[in-house]
């Protein structure tokens, strides 16, 4: 019999039933809520007088709507009306229903993706849902995280289960080792580049080889975070030691006897030497260089040394177009050098880069410089409060502030801009998010997805480098 | 979900065909953290003089004296008759919470769009689809006489008319069996909750410590 791969060990793992035409309940170990897409859901077990099935299993952040500009107090500060609602009504749900709250001014609240796994409230082995499609990141500690809609929030906070068919298995092998300044982000930036946004659908999506075993736990978030700008629902990372010493000692961590017991189930949760995958993908990690998108989806991506693309060279017509449309909203021309392209706005944060190592590395690059005049506007949001404490220990807070970034309290921010933080009309914006879809990070915004690294030198520049050049 | 096995209720004939979403609810609606609360709202541009907004206290507004809703004799109906492909355009929820909220458990009408038909049935309400023919009659006996009542008995599948004849019609089994059970998505997985408790039992056995 074949062996298994981590995705089948962990669905096996969690089927309660299953029918003859595969349709599965899957038994959901962890809830994580957050404001936007939770009301409703509360107001339908309200309505049908249901109970969480397992209360303490749910925790809730608010991290859409938060400012992050200096508190002036709790949510009914919030000058935007429906911002302030949803954030409002995420506290007085988790009140009633009994539910773990970390509330704006609490250190604990943040990005519900950083919180998660800093809290060790998303474990190896668990299974793992939030209302919101970058839940993949979890998988980065070997759980089976899923995106799911408002009518399954409710679902699993009343039953406790999933309703899913089995998706099929994937994996992403990248083995070599990167080049110095090369990260995380470029890596999943390439992969998304060489099969596309719509590479992984329908897909569980591995990533293996010797660049994710020699990877950080937190860059392996990054990675995980944005499978799902690949077109895959869940991301996964094999557990091993680097997963476990993470783990340790986090609030929600098993301890004593208990974390000894975990700790030994573990070491199964990573795919057989002979398990089959039904797609397999091979990258060499040597070759990876750093990435910079140019259009307006995760896949128009390209080399820092690349050239934008030219409409005129492209065969296929469909492709053609979808070329053209995105230099027209991006404001760029054919064949013009990536480095070219000016930067107004740089946004380091979101759910894929606001972790310590990612405020380290940008860090890193910036001390001792500033920020280019011809940068209108440089935010850094921490993840979460803990990252922000944390950073501000190590004095990071200073080399942004110094360098000319303004630093900013933990949130979703300009990621989306569902706060105030949004990025003008026109303007082009270096941003370590995971989106550059058109208005994403504000109407008529430009958006540029890049590491934390190519963020930060980009600010010094003014205009995109090679952050290997500033090494 | 409310079961729904057999009712006898007062008729309101909306006289129209396509009635859209948009009118069952309007877009300004959405913005609500709520599925609850949109009776009130429900078909709002056609019900008021003036323009509804969220969270607002309608009591004191300014009603259309004419909309049939409004009238006197049609206050309490619960059972909604109207014309071809009611629920048109936008897929939102919103429109089955809002004729749900406001009273209405049955919908009679000779078809529906499609997103709406099936989000009727998932928020306890039951559209019934009847040729034109029997359609027409029915509205011309509403109008006839008032306080006209219908009984709509599902587990017949019959509508009784108040001089005792019977008119058959058709429903998918499984839609039946969820509302004459009051079972939605939740309520199907909760027929299984021995499963799930098994399930949680054996869990605690293998990895305790997601259980403490
Ligand atoms: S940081 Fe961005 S992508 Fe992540 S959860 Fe917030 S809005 Fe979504």
């Amino acid at each position: 019999m074949a062996g298994k791969t981590l995705y089948d060990k962990l669905w096996d793992a969690h089927v309660v039933r299953q029918e003859e035409d595969g349709t599965a309940l899957i038994y959901i170990d962890r809830q994580l809520l957050h404001e936007v897409t939770s009301p409703q859901a509360f107001e339908g077990l309200r309505l049908a007088h249901r109970k969480p099935w397992r209360v303490e299993t749910n925790l809730a952040t608010c991290d859409h709507n938060v400012p992050t500009t200096e508190l002036k107090g709790g949510p009914e500060t919030i000058e935007d009306p429906v911002s302030r609602t949803q954030v409002i009504t995420l506290g007085k749900n988790a009140q009633e229903f009994g539910i773990t709250e970390f509330g704006m001014g609490d250190p604990r609240q943040g990005i519900v993706h950083v919180v998660g796994p800093e809290e060790g409230a998303t474990l190896p082995g668990m299974t793992v849902v939030c209302g919101d499609s970058h839940t993949a990141t979890h998988g980065a500690l070997g759980a089976l995280a899923h995106g799911i809609g408002t009518s399954e929030v409710e679902h699993v906070m009343a039953t406790q289960c999933l309703i899913q068919k089995k998706m099929k298995n994937m994996l992403i092998k990248i083995d070599g080792k990167l080049q110095a300044g090369v990260t995380p982000k470029d890596v999943v930036l390439a992969i998304i580049g060489k099969i596309g946004t719509a590479g992984g659908t329908g897909c569980a999506m591995e990533f293996g080889g010797q660049v994710f075993r020699d990877m950080s736990v937190e860059g392996r978030m990054t990675v995980c975070n944005m499978a799902i700008e690949a077109g895959a629902r869940v991301g996964l990372v094999g557990v091993d030691e680097k997963t476990v010493e993470y783990v340790k000692g986090r609030p929600f961590a098993p301890k004593g006897e208990m974390w000894d017991l975990a700790v030994e189930a573990w070491k199964d949760l990573h795919s057989d030497d002979d398990a089959k995958f039904d797609i397999v993908v091979e990258m060499d990690g040597s070759t990876i260089e750093p990435q910079v998108s140019w259009g307006t989806s995760p896949e128009m991506v390209l080399d820092i040394n690349g050239m934008v693309p030219n409409p005129d060279k492209e065969t296929d017509p469909v492709k053609a177009n979808g070329i053209r449309r995105a230099l027209d909203y991006m404001g760029l021309k054919a064949d013009m050098p990536v480095k070219d392209i000016p930067v107004e706005y740089v946004f380091i944060g979101s759910c894929t880069n606001s972790r310590i190592e990612d405020l380290r590395a940008a860090a890193s690059v910036l001390k001792g410089k500033k920020i280019s005049d011809k940068v209108e506007l440089a935010i850094a949001v921490p993840g979460s409060g803990l990252v922000k404490q944390q950073a501000e220990q190590e004095g990071l807070d200073k080399i942004f502030i110094e360098a000319g970034f303004e630093w900013r309290n933990p949130g979703c921010s300009m990621c989306l801009a569902m706060n105030a933080d949004r990025l003008p009309a026109g303007k082009h914006c270096a941003s370590t998010s995971n989106r550059n879809f058109e208005g994403r990070q504000g109407a008529g915004g430009r958006t540029h997805l890049v590491s934390p690294e190519m963020a930060a030198a980009a600010a010094v520049a003014g205009h995109f480098v090679d952050v290997r050049d500033y090494l | 979900m409310d079961k729904f096995v057999k009712l006898t209720a007062i008729v309101a004939p909306m006289d129209r065909a396509n009635v859209d979403t948009d009118a069952i609810i309007p877009k300004q609606f959405l913005k609500s953290i709520k599925r609850s609360g949109f009776g009130p709202n429900l078909f709002d541009e056609w019900r008021y003089e003036d323009v509804g907004q969220p969270d607002a206290d309608n009591s004191g507004r300014p009603l259309r004296k004419d909309f049939v809703l409004n009238q006197p004799r049609y206050q309490g109906a619960k059972i909604l008759l109207t014309r071809e492909n009611f629920g048109c355009g936008s897929s939102r929820e919103h429109a089955p919470w809002a004729l749900k909220d406001y009273g209405f458990d049955v919908i009679i009408s000779p078809s529906y769009a499609d997103i709406f038909f099936n989000n009727s049935f998932k928020n306890g309400i039951l559209p019934i689809i009847l040729d034109d023919k029997t359609v027409d009659e029915l509205f011309q006996e509403v109008y006839a006489s008032e306080g006209y009542q219908l009984t709509v008995d599902l587990d017949a599948q019959q509508i009784i008319k108040p001089n005792g004849e019977a008119i058959a019609f058709e429903v998918d089994s499984f839609r039946r069996h969820c509302l004459l059970h009051g079972l939605d998505d939740i309520g199907l997985t909760l027929q299984h909750q021995n499963d799930i408790k098994s399930y949680e039992e054996k869990r605690k056995q293998q990895a305790p410590w997601l259980f403490a």
